[in-house]
């Protein structure tokens, strides 16, 4: 492997989240060195999404700092996070599914766009050059993909496998250094998932993308990332490399119950 | 030395494809050769620019050592580059051999060391790792050239090459050496091996048939008189590079007429390029003509009720006269009225659908069409035609020639060739595109080649009144059943698949009492039947096992058996007993070909407790078969298949 994990670029520094009277996450550090796989792992409802939600502003913690490229992170907004080069999918597919897999990706290079709303809506000169730049960037990401077949279907049309890979798409058309990646093997088959294994590792090995990712399937995370923190009822329980972690009695406790 | 001529001018020397390329880009440089879809946008190069490529890559593959007559090997999907490597092997008097590539390393071990590989030319980084994989036991391997650098960025062997790499190490030797190439086109005769194809070998193991430059250049010469051929033409070039189908039509036939070939996308993207492109000169095996036809049906049943009825009443005129029109036959005139208003309100369009508006010639062969899927294709105006040959001929024995096609015979023997047919009904062949020899395989090319240059066959078959060959059977399919009535088992089960739900069938009969088979379901057509009726199932096996899927395919044998009582030759075939299969057969299994054709004795070998019970008279039978997936890895299904009786129906005696 000729990738070569860098410095810290973003560090948590004991982050509390409270919705109210619940507490969501508590207390939680760990940080994410540049081209990682850094996993984030823990039963249902231990506050994984959460995490995610924070890193990208949507979520704003009461206590603690986030450090991202050295800088102290002010209250800010999910664009702003877009804008610093962090894209991410979701649980729950957020595709437009009446648009076709061409226009959702090209919504990816959205906040790359510099010409006017009036200069598109009149297709004047820059708007036109910049179009066609935009989509030989999102054509590059169709290629590496692998879903040319599917360029002017709607998503709504496809099946949820390759929905999945159209919202991982979406993500990279936005050249991000840093993917989130929210359950991106929930409900797949076997073969679906290794596409998107193949997928996953590619984009870091290839194009240097950092990745934080949520998953269930043990197997994947312990196979592909190179750190995995465990949360368990908004606490972090785990923190290192995959084989460490899964000797960590606090964690098979957590997945497996007391008493085994 | 002779001057042959061709389109556009005298050539210099006997005809050889390097020479034809050289020849191409001189007298019309500037014209489209190879057209690929890369990144969303179709790239052209010009004749000019792929003969200063297949300059480059020749002296590159000169400097890294290949020799004259050597054998390159060329794995991939339909890619210009790699075309272009098949020319610059031809240049120094080398022999490409293409190789099926969604065939897996064990599969690609024997060609490699039959054929003694040094050079192969593959694709991407799946090739590569497949060939790394038996790398250890083809020792000789000595370069791999490679087309798209995607994921190979960690490869660090030094045997590895990117292709650009190559083409920029013989565009120096090139200026070193400015004489070489000429100087080593210029050894080349027509009489050489141009290209090794291997025989799929539904039998034993494949062969590699060696043909000569004169072979294929007379074989695509035919067609192109028969055809009236121009360079302004259009093909679409993505059926597998090792069959001979694709190296007459995209290699052979587009550098002796000078047209343009297109390289689809990708394999899912054909039918998008297809329109896109709008071919003047297409080839398919029928079940690709077959899936379009169900999508479409599929497609129109979802329809409004309006286009739905237009569509089926104009369908309905074009199958009363279109193909007559299409014959230049005399037909009414209140007819010939309503096809041209059909023809603007539906026939056109699709056609366009199909991205077929601008056809002029269109093929199929390799196996059996149905006749209703053949007339579909003619009557809405689309000149489809079959031709007749093999991997041993060229591909070219017999074509249908324009206004006088017969539905169920291949056509007339093509320019140049002769026909015999055999005491024992085996059709042979004689003419300048017949192989030169199987590879290192002299007791085969004997035994294939008889005293007088015939070559045979192994197809049963016989010439009509007309001098039209009409093909029964492979020679040795044909069987006896007990009673001593013959047997064709695809005669019978090329009837069977014409049905859109059943995909393949496999019958079973010789030296039996009665006739059995077994039944493929489409998934795609029986799944949207299923669907329609509210049967709601999980999978292939469930599908399959339905009581109401099995009713539906009883219906289309007993329709077949019906079919079968008309004619005297075959009525004692018909079809007593069936069952449909659990998993679809899958050459990926062994049980196909990568042509896709049965193999018959494995399949009867593989499946024995199936006909066992078939013949035993039992009601049903639980069989576990195991699975391999694309990835190597494998699995097990498992099912309790019913076997069914059909109702078999008299012969009735014809009146005369």
């Amino acid at each position: 492997m000729s990738r070569t994990i860098g410095d810290v670029i973003l560090d948590l520094q004991n982050i509390s989240l409270r919705f109210g009277g619940v507490k969501a996450l508590t207390d939680i550090s760990f940080d994410v060195r540049e081209h990682e796989i850094r996993a984030i792992i823990g039963p249902n409802g231990a506050g994984k999404s959460s995490m995610l939600n924070v890193i990208n502003g949507v979520y704003h913690p009461q206590e603690g700092t986030i450090i991202f490229r050295g800088e102290e992170r002010k209250k800010m907004e999910p664009h702003q996070a877009a804008t610093q080069g962090i894209a991410r999918t979701f649980q729950n597919i957020a595709l437009f599914k009446g648009m076709s897999v061409l226009d959702n990706l090209m919504t990816g290079r959205l906040t790359l766009m510099k010409s006017h709303f009036f200069e598109h809506a009149l297709w004047l000169g820059r708007a036109k050059k910049e179009e066609l730049e935009h989509r030989k960037k999102v054509e590059e990401v169709i290629d590496f993909l692998e879903i040319q077949h599917i360029r002017k279907t709607p998503v709504s049309r496809l099946p949820y496998g390759l929905q999945k890979r159209v919202e991982l798409g979406r993500a990279l058309a936005a050249q991000p250094s840093m993917l989130l990646l929210d359950e991106p093997m929930a409900g797949m088959n076997v073969e679906e998932k290794q596409d998107m294994c193949r997928f996953i590792l590619d984009v870091n090995d290839q194009m240097g993308t950092t990745i934080v990712l949520i998953e269930h399937d043990m197997g994947v995370v312990m196979d592909i990332s190179d750190r995995v923190v465990v949360l368990d009822y908004g606490k972090k329980i785990g923190d290192g490399v995959p084989e460490d972690v899964k000797n960590n009695p606090e964690v098979i406790k957590a997945y497996l119950g007391a008493g085994h | 030395m002779s001057r042959e001529t061709t389109a556009g001018g005298p050539l210099d020397g006997s005809p050889t494809f390097p020479r034809l390329l050289f020849h191409h880009a001189r007298v019309r440089g500037a014209a489209p050769a190879i057209r690929e879809k890369d990144l969303g946008i179709w790239q052209t190069w010009t004749w000019a620019e792929v003969a200063e490529r297949v300059r480059a890559l020749a002296c590159g593959l000169a400097s890294l050592g290949f020799q004259r007559g050597e054998h390159l090997a060329i794995i991939g999907d339909n890619r210009p580059h790699l075309y272009m490597m098949m020319s610059a092997a031809q240049c120094l008097g080398g022999v490409p051999v293409p190789l099926y590539q969604d065939a897996v390393a064990a599969e690609m071990l024997f060609v490699f060391q039959d054929a003694g590989i040094r050079f192969v030319a593959v694709e991407d980084q799946e090739q590569v790792d497949k060939l790394l994989e038996i790398h250890e036991q083809i020792p000789q391997l000595q370069h791999i050239v490679y087309d798209d650098p995607r994921g190979m960025r960690h490869y660090n062997q030094p045997f590895l090459h990117d292709i650009h790499a190559l083409m920029e190490m013989g565009r120096i030797h090139d200026r070193n050496h400015p004489d070489f190439l000429d100087a080593e086109v210029a050894q080349g005769q027509a009489d050489d091996v141009s290209v090794m194809l291997y025989t799929s070998g539904t039998t034993g193991q494949p062969k590699g048939v060696c043909q000569s430059h004169g072979a294929f250049i007379a074989a695509a010469r035919g067609s192109m008189q028969t055809d009236r051929l121009t360079p302004d033409g259009n093909i679409l070039s993505y059926l597998p590079m090792a069959w001979v189908g694709d190296h007459l039509f995209s290699f052979a036939q587009a550098l002796v007429v000078g047209f343009t070939i297109n390289c689809p996308e990708s394999s899912d993207t054909v039918t998008t390029d297809l329109r896109e492109i709008g071919p003047t000169y297409y080839f398919a095996p029928p079940r690709v003509f077959e899936s379009l036809l169900t999508s479409i049906m599929i497609r129109m049943e979802d329809a409004g009720t309006i286009k739905r009825r237009m569509f089926h009443y104009f369908l309905g005129v074009a199958k009363r006269c279109g193909a007559d029109l299409l014959d230049g036959k005399s037909v009414a005139l209140s007819d010939r009225l309503l096809y041209g208003l059909g023809n603007l309100l539906v026939y056109g369009p699709l056609r366009n659908v199909l991205g077929m508006s601008r056809i002029r010639v269109a093929y199929t062969a390799g196996a059996a069409i149905g006749p209703d899927l053949f007339r579909f294709y003619r009557s809405i105006g689309i000149n489809l035609k079959q031709f007749y040959g093999q991997t041993e001929t060229c591909a070219y024995v017999c074509l249908q020639p324009d206004r006088a096609i017969k539905f169920d015979s291949v056509g007339l023997p093509a320019p140049g060739v002769e026909i015999k047919i055999a005491d024992n009904g085996e059709v042979l062949v004689k003419g300048p595109m017949l192989l030169k020899e199987y590879y290192k395989r002299p007791d085969a090319t004997a035994e294939s080649l008889n005293a007088e240059g015939y070559f045979l066959t192994g197809d049963a078959g016989f010439l009509d009144a007309d001098g039209h060959l009409k093909i029964v059977d492979r020679a040795k399919d044909v069987g006896k059943l007990a009673n001593g009535a013959m047997f064709a088992p695809n005669y019978i089960e090329n009837k069977l698949k014409f049905f859109q739900h059943i995909k393949e069938a496999v019958c079973f009969g010789h030296d039996q009492e009665m006739v059995c088979a077994f039944i493929n379901i489409d998934m795609g057509a029986v799944g949207n039947w299923a669907e329609r009726r509210n049967i709601a199932y999980s999978g292939y096996t469930d599908l399959a096992g339905k009581p109401e899927v099995c009713e539906l395919i009883r219906e289309c044998v007993e329709q077949v058996n019906a079919a079968l009582t008309e004619e005297a030759m075959v009525a004692d075939s018909q079809i007593q007993r069936f069952l449909v299969l659990h998993k679809e057969l899958d050459p990926d299994d062994d049980e196909l070909t990568r042509t896709r054709k049965v193999r018959r004795n494995f399949v009867a070998k593989k499946y024995a407790v199936l006909i066992d019970a078939l013949y035993s008279g039992k009601a049903n039978q639980f069989i576990t078969t195991e699975v391999k997936f694309e990835d190597g890895r494998r699995g097990q299904v498992s099912a309790d298949l019913k076997i069914i009786d059909a109702k078999t129906f008299p012969t009735v005696q014809k009146a005369a």
